[in-house]
């Protein structure tokens, strides 16, 4: 499976997103969908008329309708355009829409929603789970993530405290995201002495619940032309997936993950990392999955995740920021999380990103990912030169 | 560039109303083994799998990741493409951007659904909008007979007309192993069954099946390696021109359909439908089977009925219209838009044993679901 080829030249040349909230009272999904769509327009300089696809991204258990795209179509700007849905993290839209502007479309609108609140997040992340022999311990995404946590403490003697780092350090960064839905000064202290929701997981580890959407548009060479945006070209994509069963799985190793980035920087040219990438945007739902996902991308071997704050590297004046919106943990619309780390992925290569902005970004690493605990990841290599 | 994308290999399961003897995943395991030796190549040989069903009729979250000790899926790149009805042919054509983008060689496409573990109604009624659409469009039937009544009284077309259409796609069905209801009916049969909702009564309708297909795409230059006759993809196009069924106009043609062929005809330079030497068309309904082969051009507008009569659309017609028995005799709806162009390609590649028209060259298939929406593909034996 391992292929050789030459990709051709495609970018991101427009990115709107809402701002994330608790509960946007004032918007429907479609609403919420009109206004990325239309401000991803705004920002590239298209109109609806050069865009000759749409890919939208939802999910039936989040929006409590079967065929939660059709709520969505018309506000996406589907009409009488090649449109499909993706069911999964926006980068997976993405990836999706990706392909169909190497496939043969000109320019992909790729655009994500979800509403947090008014969902039971427990009961729909309960419904991740097999249906006979797990679901009816009531096992959902945070009972699940504390197993994982666990694991990973474990398995290294990483501690609580080292998780409560990065969720002090991301909810700081979130201060300088105006779309942040969770900007927050805490201390360590604050994270060890929120209410335990599931041993080791306290609140202040969890990512909220939240509102919002998000959109793309990914474009061929000859629509770049036309865009007035900065062209942010995609140099490396790779998903995949591993055991669904938890027991399956070594919860420590996250080896799909290591796949897919893998395969991401092969294909971007990345040989070393570290010293290639300039800022990372991945998915903390959880404040352990950050130094967990850099040990699977590759940025620090197994186990070393916990240090990469210690050694300030990970920090906004660090060697390789990670997480300068503030993450999953200050704002997780599901869904659209993904979509916002390519969003910001973006920004910070286009040198748009306001307060959170690292200085010298010519590469960036954007993450997002599917099934509990991640068991499915995407990555993305975008960078600032063709 | 985009590259040539050829279907390669086919599976699908015995279908049923029921199939207790397997759970989701081994049903999407049966199919993904029977496409995998129908084109001799192993799951190691997969690059990556789409997968495709409605969430809320099996109740599961996350379909991709939950499926992949059936699908094949561990430790690659899956992803789940959801449309409703059209789902299937969604599946297809995502399946064919993946090989076309040219990031993958071969790809596993995968439609499923086990409505027996579902309330299938129960889950259709909320696609609707909850404030203005879901009182009076509540499930699949109510807006089917808008325009089948539309349809009647513009042209006049009877309830005995599109009983034909019924004991056409039955009576093909008889010759499909694979398909559901395998029993043929008479006209008289169909008129006297339950009327479900004015006109359409219950032998016009499909049914809700257990079953799953898979189906193989593989790049230019494989796809000729692997398959003696592939099924070459020459175009795909959807149209989801509703999102209100209040919106639907059902007096004229079905112009999601209309704009769909229009653009996929265009694309594979079809320039009239007669060209086609079989057509697998999802048609959930008998009066879809008058209505909708206008609307894709094999007739003009009011001369459904008599097309069909005149055996144009049978096995041995002009162009024969779902020598697999169709929608009506196999509906699991995930996997239903899929075996169109799973069936299409059977036809193309010369593997229709009883079922096969003779020297298939063109062959047409669509998908249609969500609000009155429609996705058209186009198969060939000659590479593009």
């Amino acid at each position: 499976m391992e292929m050789e080829m030459e990709m051709d030249n495609i970018a991101i040349v427009g990115v709107a997103q809402t701002k994330y909230e608790r509960r946007k009272k004032d918007q429907t999904f479609y609403e919420m969908v009109y206004e990325v769509t239309t401000r991803a327009l705004e920002d590239s300089g298209l109109t609806l008329g050069h865009i000759d696809n749409v890919i939208t991204v939802s999910n039936d258990f989040l929006d409590g309708r079967t065929i939660s795209s059709m709520a969505v179509a018309e506000a996406a700007g589907g009409y009488e355009k090649n449109i499909s849905t993706v069911e999964g993290d926006g980068t997976f839209g993405a990836f999706y829409g990706a392909m169909r502007v190497l496939g043969g479309f000109k320019s992909t609108l790729v655009v994500a929603h979800s509403k947090g609140s008014e969902g039971d997040i427990k009961y729909i992340t309960n419904a991740m789970f097999d249906p006979i022999y797990q679901r009816s311990l009531g096992i959902d995404a945070i009972s699940a993530a504390a197993l994982q946590a666990n694991t990973y403490m474990e398995r290294y003697g990483i501690t609580e405290v080292d998780f409560a780092k990065i969720s002090v350090k991301n909810h700081s960064n979130a201060k300088n995201n105006p779309f942040a839905q969770l900007p927050l000064d805490l201390t360590v202290n604050d994270v060890m002495q929120s209410r335990r929701v599931a041993d080791p997981i306290k609140l202040l580890d969890c990512s909220p619940v939240s509102d919002g959407a998000a959109a793309i548009i990914i474009a061929n060479e000859e629509k770049v032309q036309k865009a007035r945006t900065k062209p942010i070209w995609i140099k490396g994509i790779a998903h995949c997936a591993e055991d669904y069963f938890l027991g399956d799985r070594d919860l420590a190793h996250p080896k799909s993950l290591k796949d897919a980035a893998k395969r991401a920087y092969k294909m971007a040219g990345i040989i070393n990392p570290r010293e290639e990438i300039d800022v990372v945007e991945l998915y903390d739902a959880f404040s352990y999955m950050e130094p967990l996902w850099l040990e699977g991308m590759g940025f620090c071997d197994p186990g070393q995740g916990g240090k990469m704050i210690d050694m300030k590297i990970t920090t906004m004046d660090g060697k390789i920021p990670v997480n300068p919106s503030g993450g999953v943990l200050s704002a997780h619309p599901i869904l659209v999380a993904g979509l916002a780390r390519i969003i910001e992925a973006v920004l910070q290569l286009r040198g748009e990103a306001g307060d959170r902005q690292v200085q010298g970004v010519n590469k960036a690493l954007a993450h997002g990912i599917n099934g509990p605990c991640g068991q499915s990841h995407c990555v993305w290599i975008l960078s600032r030169d063709k | 560039m985009a590259r040539r994308v050829a279907i390669v290999g086919i599976g699908q399961t015995e279908h049923r109303s029921q199939r207790p003897d397997v759970n989701g995943r081994e049903l999407i395991h049966e199919a993904v083994i029977r496409a995998l030796e129908d084109c001799e190549l192993t799951i190691k040989d997969i690059d990556a799998i789409v997968i495709g069903n409605m969430d809320h009729f099996e109740s599961i979250n996350y379909v991709d990741t939950w499926s992949v000790e059936g699908s094949g899926g561990h430790m690659k790149p899956i992803m789940k493409v959801t449309t409703g009805g059209t789902t299937g042919t969604s599946v297809a054509m995502a399946a064919y951007y993946h090989v076309a983008s040219g990031l993958f060689d071969k790809v596993l496409a995968i439609g499923w659904e086990k409505n027996s573990e579902s309330d299938t109604t129960g889950a259709i009624v909320t696609c609707s909008d909850p404030i203005w659409d879901r009182y009076f469009y509540s499930g699949a039937i109510p807006s089917l007979a808008a325009e089948a009544t539309a349809y009647m009284k513009k042209y006049g077309a009877t309830q005995e007309d599109a009983a034909r259409v019924a004991v056409r796609d039955r009576k093909n069905a008889l010759n499909n192993p694979y398909a559901h209801l395998r029993k043929s009916i008479t006209i008289k049969d169909v008129l006297e069954s339950p009327m479900l909702s004015y006109p359409i009564k219950l032998l016009d309708v499909c049914p809700r099946s257990d079953g799953a297909c898979a189906v193989v795409f593989a790049a230019d230059g494989m796809a000729q390696k692997i398959a003696p006759k592939p099924a070459w993809v020459r175009s795909c196009a959807t149209r989801h021109t509703y999102t209100w069924f209040g919106d639907v106009n059902y007096d004229t043609s079905l112009e999601s359909l209309k704009r769909a062929s229009k653009e996929a005809y265009a694309h594979a330079g079809i320039k009239h439908p007669d060209e086609f030497d079989v057509a697998e068309l999802y048609l959930p309904y008998s009066y879809a089977g008058l209505k909708w082969i206008e609307d894709l051009g094999f007739c003009g507008p009011g001369e459904g009925p008599g097309f069909v009569q005149e055996g144009n659309t049978d096995m041995e017609g002009k162009i024969p219209v779902n020598p697999s028995g169709g929608v009506i005799s196999t509906n699991c709806i995930g996997a239903t838009a899929l075996l169109r162009v799973a069936e299409a390609a059977i036809q193309i590649m010369g593997k229709g044993d009883k079922r096969q028209v003779p020297d298939v060259k063109k062959a047409l298939a669509t998908g249609f679901g969500g609000c009155f929406w429609s996705d058209v593909v186009i198969l060939s034996s000659e590479r593009p």
